[in-house]
């Protein structure tokens, strides 16, 4: 029973030890770790809201469903690891999240424009407009500048052949919403479904546009009713702080627990190693976006996972006190205790999930680690904790409740 | 299984070395959190919150700049695009913070590069900035707002079927109490509070009630051992101590959290800390000396209502 039961210990500590080994690399892999929040790595967050439309039309579902995928489109050209695109269609918005975007200013150009295509005539009437597009490629032009080269689907391409056979010796206005991108006189009709607009004076503009028409025109023009940008560097630097207070808050719990609590110290801090581990694991499984008040929210939930292993031993304490033993004192502390927990718990649960339902951005981020953090504590403690501590007090019966922080009064 | 028998009363007292009576001194208790809660009170009502743009709408924007710089330069670039607003500079004056209204995106390019020439080259890897429109802040506040009373409602639907409903009533009662402390002490010392305010004052909300839970836990567990001729007001007192370990540990191992994260966390996280901070300590307060005495309060005048008698004795 004794030597059976240190060796299940020592399995037990060995385990633990190798699942933190490996679980560092692949939990803090840069691509496939824990996805990091814009405000850990720098990047911007936009609300999008759709405005009314002028002829009073009501802006229909499909409208931002459509948005939703116009915007995806542009956001995937950006190059953006793991972007988030969410629609919000009660209150007609589309909600975009680019965390480690490298140059969020042009991101929040691109993002926001409607981005209509319009050919027009002299006369400044829309004669075509651009959604008949197959493709478009910003390029460098045959007599130096920058171009966008537009390829049209069959369709398009029959109508821009009519348009320019009847504008045949007038100029042709390309407009990119109201802005005129350029006026070329058509010298011949342009009959292959292939168009140039020249006139840039970088390629990076004329990539940006090719991007913007390539992904069409939004069904609605939408505003930026929230915007939250932050640096790359100023990012970093958050994590770095996030992990210090993160660390040194555990290294202070555990040096807590174990002078109060001394035998059963240890074990606590032992299952809040295996807690970290497996909150950290629901994050990486989730897919959770870590963002800075998830990582506030935590450090928290570590300071409140203790909590399970304090009621537990000072639940156990009083058993032992009224005349129980050792181990019958952590039985039956043991299942009292989590009559109380649960009750506690339940509670706090309850406002994680309304924080949850009706949080907002960053708010929401915060009440799911915390919602995970008490079920990931109450796990623990049944499955974890009490073997542990089972296993501890069965090595041997007339071990000392010292240990476990008993003075024997009286 | 061997039966020990449960702590009496006065074993209770004695493992305690700074025993004293907890709910006796009840109303000395009470005071003590009025003290604190109404100048909260009168100052919310006088000057309100300070509320930054989460709520009220904006744009934040904190600028590193590589120089250092002055106040006048940024407010008179500000003046040139037509704007205008406080600028709070830090760091040596290299950093600015500068509020003002909720941006366009053309005017807030303009201004951005206004700045670059105006008033020196900045680190765009270190620049924060933040836009709210009006609307969304009302939201945030609106629904802050609907978390909270729902939370209640589900927290006193839950304690009631677990425990009473009186216990419901007296564990509110001491959730507001912190909630009240938290955002008093905010309008006070008019701190600006910000969207992770929000998120503070809900979990203290979800946290407090979990300390009060436990104390009560203890008391449904010693009521229904109570033998007659014991009085309530002792069972509760017992039922105090008994769990003033856990209480108390539990308080610091949180504090330690918090503590980590405030001193440590950086800027952006410290308005919450700072709220968590406060709200953790005043729900644990409210827990062992407000929520289990109001309990006994109810009950106790509960019982002294004869029930025939129309006139209610005083006590």
């Amino acid at each position: 029973m004794r030597r059976g039961n240190i060796l299940k210990l020592v399995t037990l500590v060995l385990l633990v030890a190798a699942a933190v080994a490996l679980s560092i690399k692949p939990l803090v892999d840069p691509v496939k770790g824990i996805p990091l929040g814009l405000d850990l790595r720098g990047g911007v967050h936009l609300v999008l809201q759709a405005e009314p439309n002028k002829n009073g039309a009501p802006i229909t579902k499909d409208d931002i469903d459509k948005a939703k995928a116009i915007i995806s489109n542009r956001v995937n050209d950006l190059g953006v690891s793991e972007p988030i695109v969410q629609a919000d269609y009660d209150k007609k918005r589309v909600v975009i999240d680019l965390a480690g975007v490298t140059d969020p200013d042009k991101a929040v150009d691109i993002l926001k424009t409607t981005a209509k295509l319009t050919f027009r005539d002299p006369q400044g009437n829309v004669m075509l407009q651009g959604n008949d597009l197959k493709d478009a490629k910003g390029g460098q032009g045959e007599n130096g500048g920058y171009v966008v080269n537009l390829t049209f689907s069959s369709d398009g391409g029959k109508k821009f052949a009519d348009l320019t056979t009847k504008l045949i010796g007038q100029r042709l206005g390309v407009y990119l919403d109201d802005k005129l991108l350029t006026n070329p006189t058509v010298n011949v009709p342009i009959l292959n479904g292939q168009a140039e607009i020249t006139g840039y004076d970088t390629l990076d503009a004329a990539a940006k546009d090719a991007v913007l028409m390539r992904s069409g025109s939004l069904p609605v023009s939408m505003s930026i009713a929230e915007k939250r940008q932050v640096g790359a560097s100023l990012g970093v630097d958050s994590l770095h702080r996030s992990m210090q207070a993160g660390l040194y808050g555990l290294i202070f719990i555990f040096i807590f627990m174990l002078v109060f609590y001394h035998l059963p110290g240890v074990v606590a801090d032992f299952s809040l190693i295996v807690y970290a581990l497996i909150v950290l694991w629901i994050f990486w499984m989730f897919r959770v976006v870590l963002t800075l008040p998830g990582f506030a929210g935590f450090i928290l939930s570590i300071g409140m996972a203790v909590d399970f292993n304090i009621i537990i031993y000072e639940r156990v304490k009083e058993e032992i006190r009224a005349g129980k033993s050792l181990r019958a004192g952590v039985e039956s502390g043991f299942s009292r205790a989590f009559v109380t927990v649960i009750d506690a718990h339940v509670t706090t649960f309850i406002a994680a999930m309304t924080l949850y339902t009706f949080g907002t951005g960053s708010i929401k981020g915060f009440a799911m680690t915390l919602g995970i953090g008490i079920i990931a504590s109450l796990f623990t403690a049944i499955t974890f904790t009490r073997l542990v501590l089972r296993l501890t007090v069965g090595i041997n019966p007339k071990m000392k409740t010292t240990w476990f922080g008993v003075r024997r009064e009286v | 299984m061997e039966k020990g028998h449960t702590a009496t009363y006065d074993e209770v007292q004695k493992i305690h070395p700074l025993y004293f009576n907890i709910v006796k001194k009840r109303y000395w208790w009470f005071a003590i959190s009025l003290v604190v809660i109404i100048p909260g009170i009168i100052s919310l009502f006088m000057q309100g919150l300070n509320v930054g743009i989460d709520f009220k709408g904006g744009s934040m924007i904190d600028v590193n700049f590589i120089k250092p710089v002055t106040q006048a330069a940024i407010t008179d670039t500000m003046k040139s695009v037509g704007l205008e607003g406080p600028v709070q500079l830090s760091n040596g004056n290299t950093s600015a913070l500068i509020r003002t209204e909720a941006l366009q995106e053309d005017k807030r390019n303009e201004f951005m590069t206004a700045l670059q020439t105006k008033v020196g080259e900045y680190d765009k890897t270190t620049l924060k900035e933040d836009k709210v429109g009006p609307a969304m802040g009302q939201e945030l506040t609106r629904n802050a707002f609907y978390a909270l009373i729902i939370a209640m409602g589900l927290m006193i639907a839950y304690i009631t079927i677990r425990f009473q409903f009186v216990f419901a009533i007296s564990g509110i009662v001491a959730l507001l109490h912190d909630v009240l402390v938290v955002v008093g002490l905010f309008s006070l010392f008019q701190w600006e509070i910000n969207a992770p305010f929000v998120a503070a004052v809900l979990t203290i909300f979800g946290y407090s009630i979990n300390d009060t839970v436990v104390i009560f836990d203890r008391i449904r567990e010693n009521e229904a051992k109570m033998k007659r001729g014991e009085s309530y007001e002792d069972m509760v007192d017992k039922s105090v101590w008994q769990t003033m370990r856990r209480s108390v540990n539990t308080v610091v191992t949180v504090l330690i959290a918090l503590f980590s994260v405030f001193i440590l966390g950086g800027e952006s996280t410290r308005i919450f800390s700072l709220a968590m901070l406060i709200g953790v300590f005043s729900g644990a307060y409210s827990s062992i000396f407000n929520a289990s005495q109001i309990l006994v309060e109810i009950k106790t005048r509960m019982k002294k209502k004869p029930r025939k008698g129309r006139k209610p004795i005083r006590a």
